[in-house]
């Protein structure tokens, strides 16, 4: 998408390029060695050295919805407002004790106003995505093991051998899974399983401009998971149900459900 | 005489038949990795991983964008990715010239994160975006990679609105942020590192709340050795909106 | 909430409260509501079968053969909305191959293919063999060939063989009724077992669905005969008619005493989800639980025989209540799995919010397909009793000796 670059820039940009000459040089290896990358898989991957869990700070989160935005984009989601593989919800409690929550599409374009003057006692927003819980319902229910837990901790879904009996979809108790409108099989987020073997990051964690994601690895013993494990009070959504989430949520308020 | 019945001869057949064609159809459909790693087909780890990524990371940029990325990782957007404001940049990194990235140059992008909406945490930056330089574009005066603001902001409503917003309607309405509140003029420019103080004791309140205080008529007024026995006063009053008790 | 939040797609698609962003949608929508109504029919009227040939329910002799043809049309019938619902039906074949065990819906393949192949084809074909060879000795032309096939070559009808299809068919039926309360009690257990749901969440889902489906399958049983014999110009058993109905009203008591604990066990416990799914009941499954379900369906029907069999109304007369209860048993029992599958997806697991169901005119999982696949059985049972003629007419013909003299079956119109 071509914008209009302000002749200033313009000239600023192009001076520096010459200076820096030997660096195109250096971009053109820059492109071979993401290529390399991005073109599928590492070879040296192991996925058994790895268990991965995301963390989540309700004190940091701004409630932007970069982050819906950038997993839509990253994973070819579709950008209506019944399909989300992650989410924003807002959370407001009110004087009253009223608990009220919204998320209009998701929370991708931020938060508009409240419409009225609700007497607001606490706010705050919380980020949802799949938890890829360590016993998972949605993957014991599974009729033909489509969906299944990667030996890395990762649920995935096989979109090649799942045949849309949206059983999964029913057994999730967070609502984190939905049926792909076109390809006709269940879906949802799956950490950026093709970034993370790759040593990148979810695409959420990435673009998320206050840190609020933080994506780890509970095998690895000094990582920002682990620290934010040992002094922050933890939770996860619906422990009750026996899950066992690994997205752990710090500050969240007892009303997250 | 146990002569078998005529009639189960065929249905023994039929149903050895119907097992024999159950049989030789999963060893032949059943997909070949299926079962390696557990009760799924294992190729399927290795299709999912095999997704191109779209969101390139900021290091990746940083290595044609070395100034920008310097400039920006020393600045308060040190946080903040690259792709967040400019998109996915995988497109970028393969044809630079042919696919140039959107960058937000309007005022509708950053109130994005920077309008201000009550639900935020309280101390981040934020603007009313319909009143604040109405018309003019954010990078007038903030440089997205730099955006150290044009002067020091005095108002303390700049990052802790909402506290704001509930004082200004309530009966300490009139008192500044600083009568009760220390703060060290690094605050402003290094919220997270010096912060400002609240108030230790009573006496802080009862400077105008006293029953001797050199106060104005109408300001409600106790005693301030029995009232509240041995608490802080903020224990029960909060004081940005004191008559919500 | 609305009052507070501004969502423009929630106030446009009728959702009230919160709901999850990807819960606007229904997953399991009219079909899975047609499929274990289907089921229940199956189950219901195999068990109704099995009375007479196990119970020894000699006055239900005139029904007997035509239970069985009844459950084996809508057995045909029932995996039909299951392929048309699935998102890649072209796959379904996978849960055979690959089934998984800790799945209950995969380890239903196997329970309908049981019930299917060692339950009901072969009882029928054990109850219907000497027919079979009979009609294959006495037809000409394609309907010969077809039955010789049918015989599978068993051709003896001597008294030694025929009394070993007796036997067969007996001990088909006894493993047959527990097989009978798996393959419908299954289905409840698929729901039940959902703990993230607390509206199908019960350990009495699989019992509930099981008596349910009892309930539909005599009165549809019930109905058949009676529509049957009416195109047959035949008189109806008035003793076998009454008895159905004195069975189908024990069933519907059962029936609502179960639905009733479920109910009364939900208010005295008042966990969470009793707000949000208290204000499903009186907003989105007023209509269809209050006013069909319970009114319309089980006391309307329940008090039409109860009127029916207080002795003093004539024969006419009961035939009439019987009738409507029937048809209004079927609309209820129908009704009964809307609300559980509907219902259970028209509140959010937040607990928060409702969403609402859209109904699809036409394609796969359309209305038109749903009332196509309620059709269907019927022309199925038509070209059956075609086929394989269930009609007891000529008592000396059929396997079991009459009845003695005071079971005999009344054929006045008293």
């Amino acid at each position: 998408m071509k914008m209009e670059i302000p002749n200033m820039l313009r000239r600023e940009f192009l001076s520096n390029c010459v200076r820096k000459l030997p660096a195109l040089a250096a971009m053109a290896s820059v492109t071979a060695s993401w290529k390399s990358v991005w073109a599928g898989g590492n070879d040296n991957y192991d996925p058994s050295e790895h268990d991965y869990a995301m963390a989540i700070d309700i004190h940091k989160c701004i409630g932007c919805g970069r982050c819906v935005e950038a997993c839509k984009k990253e994973n070819n989601v579709p950008m209506d407002d019944t399909h989300f593989r992650t989410w924003v919800e807002r959370y407001v409690i009110s004087e009253e004790g009223e608990t009220l929550v919204d998320s209009p599409h998701g929370g991708m374009n931020g938060f508009p106003e409240l419409k009225e003057d609700v007497k607001v006692l606490r706010t705050f927003f919380v980020p949802k995505l799949c938890n890829h819980c360590e016993n998972p319902p949605c993957v014991q229910v599974c009729p033909v093991g489509a969906t299944f837990v990667s030996p890395d901790g990762v649920v995935l879904v096989d979109e090649d051998y799942c045949v849309g009996c949206r059983y999964c979809i029913q057994a999730c108790p967070y609502g984190a899974r939905f049926l792909h409108p076109v390809k006709k099989v269940a879906e949802k987020c799956t950490f950026c399983y093709h970034r993370i073997t790759k040593g990148m990051l979810p695409a959420c964690v990435e673009v998320c401009p206050t840190q609020a994601r933080i994506f780890g690895d509970k095998k690895k013993t000094s990582s920002p998971l682990r620290r934010f494990l040992r002094f922050m009070d933890i939770t996860v959504l619906k422990p009750w149900m026996n899950t066992k989430p690994k997205v752990y949520y710090g500050g969240a308020d007892g009303e997250v459900t | 005489m146990t002569k078998i019945p005529q009639q189960l001869i065929p249905l023994v057949i039929l149903f050895a038949l119907i097992i024999v064609v159950f049989v030789a159809a999963r060893q032949q459909f059943v997909p070949e990795s299926f079962g390696e790693l557990g009760f799924y087909r294992a190729d399927a780890l290795k299709e999912i991983s095999s997704q191109e990524p779209k969101y390139v990371g900021a290091e990746t940029c940083g290595d044609c964008h070395d100034d920008v990325y310097e400039t920006k990782a020393n600045s308060y957007h040190r946080g903040v990715a690259c792709e967040a404001c400019h998109g996915a940049g995988y497109m970028h990194v393969e044809a630079p010239d042919e696919n140039e990235l959107f960058a937000p140059r309007g005022r509708d992008y950053c109130p994005v994160c920077h309008g201000y909406n009550p639900s935020r945490p309280s101390g981040f930056p934020q603007i009313l975006a319909t009143v604040h330089n109405p018309g003019k574009p954010c990078m007038t005066c903030h440089d997205p990679h730099n955006p150290t603001l044009p002067h020091t902001p005095e108002d303390c409503n700049a990052c802790h609105r909402s506290i704001a917003n509930e004082k200004l309607v309530s009966h300490h309405t009139e008192l500044p942020c600083t009568q009760c509140h220390q703060v060290p003029v690094e605050h402003r420019k290094n919220p997270r590192l010096v912060r400002a103080e609240k108030p230790t004791s009573r006496a802080t309140c009862g400077t105008c709340h006293a029953e001797n205080a050199n106060s104005r008529e109408g300001i409600p007024r106790v005693d301030m050795e029995t009232h509240g026995e041995r608490q802080v006063c903020w224990q029960c009053h909060y004081p940005h909106s004191p008559e919500g008790r | 909430m609305e009052h507070v939040f501004n969502n423009l797609l929630a106030e446009a698609s009728g959702v009230t409260g919160f709901v999850f962003p990807n819960e606007y949608e229904l997953h399991w929508e009219l079909l899975i509501v047609v499929y274990p109504y289907l089921t229940g029919l199956v189950a219901g009227a195999f068990i109704l079968a099995s009375l007479e040939r196990v119970f020894k329910v000699r006055v239900l002799l005139p029904i007997y053969r035509l239970a069985l043809l009844t459950a084996l049309s809508f057995m045909i019938v029932a995996p039909l909305p299951l392929l048309a619902h699935l998102g890649r039906p072209e796959r379904a074949f996978e849960m055979f191959l690959t089934p998984h065990t800790s799945s209950a819906m995969a380890m239903f393949g196997f329970v309908y293919a049981w019930y299917l192949a060692v339950v009901l084809l072969l009882e029928i074909w054990f109850d219907y063999r000497r027919d079979i060879v009979i009609w294959s000795r006495e037809k000409k032309g394609l309907a010969k060939i077809l039955y010789i096939i049918l015989t599978l070559g068993a051709r003896d009808i001597s008294e030694e063989a025929v009394k070993f299809d007796h036997k067969a068919g007996k001990f088909i039926t006894i493993i047959g009724i527990p097989s009978a309360f798996l393959l419908h009690g299954y289905v409840g257990f698929i729901f039940g077992s959902i703990k993230a749901n607390p509206w199908w969440s019960s350990v009495l889902m699989p019992i509930v669905f099981l008596f349910s489906a009892i309930v539909s399958g005599i009165a549809l049983v019930l109905l058949v005969y009676m529509v049957t014999s009416l195109f047959r110009w035949k008189k109806l058993n008035m003793g076998c008619v009454d008895k159905l109905a004195e069975l189908l009203l024990y069933a519907m008591i059962v029936d609502f005493s179960l639905e009733l604990l479920d109910f009364v066990h939900r208010l005295y416990e008042s966990e969470e989800s009793i707000h949000i799914l208290s204000e499903m009941i009186s907003s989105r499954l007023f209509m269809s639980l209050i006013i069909i379900q319970i009114t319309i369906g089980t006391a309307i029907p329940m008090l039409s025989i109860i009127m029916g069999r207080s002795g003093k109304v004539h024969a006419e007369m009961r035939r009439i209540l019987y009738f409507i209860a029937a048809i209004l048993v079927q609309v209820g029992i129908f009704s009964t799995r809307w609300n559980v599958v509907i219902g259970g997806q028209l509140f959010s697991k937040s607990l928060r919010g409702l969403t609402v169901y859209k109904l699809e005119l036409l394609g796969p999982e359309g209305l038109l397909t749903a009332v196509g696949l309620l059709i269907l059985p019927f022309v199925i049972l038509y070209v059956l009793t075609k086929t394989l003629p269930p009609w007891m007419g000529n008592e000396e013909d059929h396997l079991l000796p009459p009845p003695p003299k005071e079971e005999a079956v009344a054929h006045s119109s008293a």
